[in-house]
């Protein structure tokens, strides 16, 4: 068996809160093209793994690394700029913008960088842009919405246009924070059916979850995480069998 | 380069229009005389150029007036030292302030919200006690920077003796007074709107509105926030410092006081009133601001007497007696309650009045089967 080539790898991490040892000995690894769960009871550590592999918080030791460079240290935007976008537990979108703008301002990052004072071009002139973030809302289903104003969509399409605005950066690593929290059924089922899609084209993504519907059908590789360490790694059905997961979902904290 | 949308144009045309055609049209308000007219310019630049640090970025400054301040005293220092002339006096102070707000902007800009305004408050504050006694070698304090018939003025002397009288500012050659100068004042005003326009409408005004609306999401989107600021910051001091180096050529005495925590409150009052985040409605902000202090405050009770003349002997004299509270020194209780009446009735400023009536007609206009395209509103899950 080829070696797989590894494009995140989190190293000895641990995070430690004052007294509390919120991640302890964390190590774990993403292939390339892969969908890579995190599970784990409430207050088990997934948030504070993600928001260490995103640069948000600084590990205790150890460190992250994406395609051998250190993320350790590096500011959330510098972190994007190396191909690492972001879906949060609640979208983060551009409220009072609409729903084309939404997507074309990471078209824009992704095109001019960190910084760009660009003040002699109008934006009207930008059609390059402007037809990529179209099509990327044909794909996700909401070019109809195009001029709406991003902040009265429903949560399932404001969570749909906060992956077309990961998605039109082509990221190398899209991580999500529980996609689908919080949503009604309908919601949660089309956003799993537009993972699936973007699943197909081969993109890394680590996800964090709860609900085991969504896991389970779109994971390769499931990590199960509980009280800050890993207590199981591997695909969906050696994890499913694993007596120390049933114990920790079923006895644990839950 | 300089493409424009068929909206952004007529837009920017209506205005140029209704700026010049100021002297006519503000005639039946008794209004259009020069020296008002030509603060109604400098103070709408002010106001434009707030707007683009609080309406576009979201970031409100509480000390906006010291780059105005900034602004005058430049001004003044070039018509002192180097020539009466207003274009290099001009040129001076926009760059003498863009450094200026370079350095408090840095400062500043580390922290955001109310910690953002007090820093640029105490900032302010802290400039303006500099010119009213630390610095009175260079602002002379308390009598306010002017100019004298011994002031050196280095490039006028090349060409020879300065005229004889009172030293006044001047565009080559030409006095810059009443309605030259105000037109001169509108000519920057419109400048001063058209970029505004232009910043509004690119990739680079896009960024800022986008800070405004989730900061959050622009870093993770994997834009460096803290240049965007930084750059709207300067921008707008720059504007405050053309708006300053206004008034010293229209009137080259430069005092202290107008950088005052006053004076940054009334830009922010102009700018919310018209309308934060709009184009015209800081402008109008600054026209009625500036208009209810020069023309409420000076009606006094016998113009009231003669207004109330026309009701029964006792009750004009009641109106007379209430009305006056809130004319003369009382203009600040009249500009109070409009700014808390719109405040409260329509928190997007005039301009959402605007907007609201707009509608109103766009809604009879189109038929009911086809609501045409109304404001943006929630559309039913599906």
């Amino acid at each position: 068996m080829p070696t797989p080539n590894v494009v995140l790898h989190v190293a000895d991490v641990h995070k430690r809160f004052g007294g509390l040892h919120a991640l302890a000995d964390i190590d774990l690894q993403v292939e390339e093209g892969q969908t890579h769960a995190i599970i784990g009871p409430n207050g088990a550590g997934k948030s504070t793994l993600l928001n260490v592999i995103i640069g948000k918080l600084a590990p205790s030791s150890g460190q992250v690394i994406f395609d051998g460079a250190i993320l350790t240290g590096r500011k959330p935007y510098q972190i994007n700029q190396l191909g690492i976008a972001r879906v949060f537990q609640t979208p983060e979108i551009f409220a009072d913008l609409s729903v084309l703008h939404n997507v074309m301002i990471p078209a824009l990052a992704k095109r001019d960088g960190a910084f760009k004072l660009n003040m002699l071009r109008s934006l009207d002139s930008e059609v390059g842009i402007r037809q990529e973030a179209e099509h990327m809302l044909e794909d996700v289903g909401m070019h109809s919405s195009r001029d709406m104003h991003a902040g009265s969509l429903s949560r399932g399409d404001k969570r749909r246009m906060e992956l077309a605005m990961c998605l039109i950066q082509h990221p190398r690593l899209l991580l999500l924070d529980e996609p689908t929290a919080g949503m009604s059924r309908h919601d949660t089922n089309t956003t799993i059916e537009l993972l699936k899609k973007i699943k197909s084209r081969g993109m890394t993504k680590v996800i964090i979850e709860h609900d085991m519907h969504v896991v389970f059908s779109l994971a390769d590789k499931i990590s199960v995480l509980a009280q800050g360490r890993i207590i199981a790694d591997g695909t969906p059905d050696q994890v499913r069998g694993n007596p120390k997961v049933q114990e920790a979902y079923l006895g644990g904290t839950h | 380069m300089l493409a424009m949308s068929r909206n952004d144009l007529l837009l920017f045309l209506g205005f140029t229009i209704a700026v010049l055609a100021m002297p006519i049209w503000l005639q039946p308000f008794g209004a259009a005389y020069p020296d008002l007219l030509q603060r109604f310019m400098i103070f709408g630049i002010f106001a434009v150029g707030f707007n683009i640090l609080f309406g576009l970025t979201g970031y409100l400054s509480f000390g906006h007036a010291a780059f105005f301040g900034v602004g005058s005293y430049a001004a003044v220092w070039s018509f002192k030292l180097l020539s009466l002339d207003a274009i290099p006096a001009m040129i001076f102070a926009v760059v003498v302030s863009g450094l200026f707000a370079l350095a408090i902007g840095f400062v500043s800009l580390r922290r955001s919200g109310i910690y953002f305004s007090i820093l640029t408050l105490a900032f302010a504050q802290m400039s303006y006690n500099l010119a009213y006694s630390v610095l009175t070698p260079i602002t002379n304090g308390e009598t306010g920077l002017q100019l004298t018939l011994g002031d050196p003025r280095h490039f006028d002397r090349l060409f020879g003796e300065a005229m004889p009288g009172q030293p006044v500012p001047t565009l080559l050659g030409q006095s810059l007074g009443g309605f030259t100068g105000f037109y001169f004042c509108a000519g920057f005003l419109i400048l001063a709107f058209f970029i505004a326009q232009r910043i509004t409408g690119s990739p680079f005004g896009m960024m800022l509105k986008g800070i405004k609306s989730n900061q959050t999401r622009m870093n993770y989107t994997g834009f460096n926030t803290k240049p965007y600021t930084l750059a709207a910051f300067v921008i707008s001091g720059m504007y405050a410092g053309l708006a300053g180096a206004l008034l010293a050529v229209t009137d080259p005495l430069a005092g202290a006081e107008r950088m005052q925590w006053t004076a940054s409150g009334e830009v922010v009052l102009m700018t919310i009133l018209g309308g934060a985040g709009t184009l015209v409605g800081p402008v109008i902000g600054a026209w009625l601001i500036k208009y209810f202090e020069n023309i409420f405050s000076a009606i006094n009770e016998t113009i009231l007497a003669r207004f109330w003349d026309f009701l029964p002997d006792g009750a004009d004299h009641f109106a007379v007696v209430v009305s006056s509270k809130f004319v003369g020194e009382g203009w600040f209780l009249t500009l109070g309650l409009v700014f808390v009446l719109i405040v409260v009735f329509l928190p997007g400023g005039i301009m959402e009045g605007v907007r609201r009536i707009a509608h109103l007609f766009d809604r009879k206009r189109s038929s009911p089967t086809n609501p045409g395209k109304t404001a943006p509103h929630p559309q039913p899950a599906e």
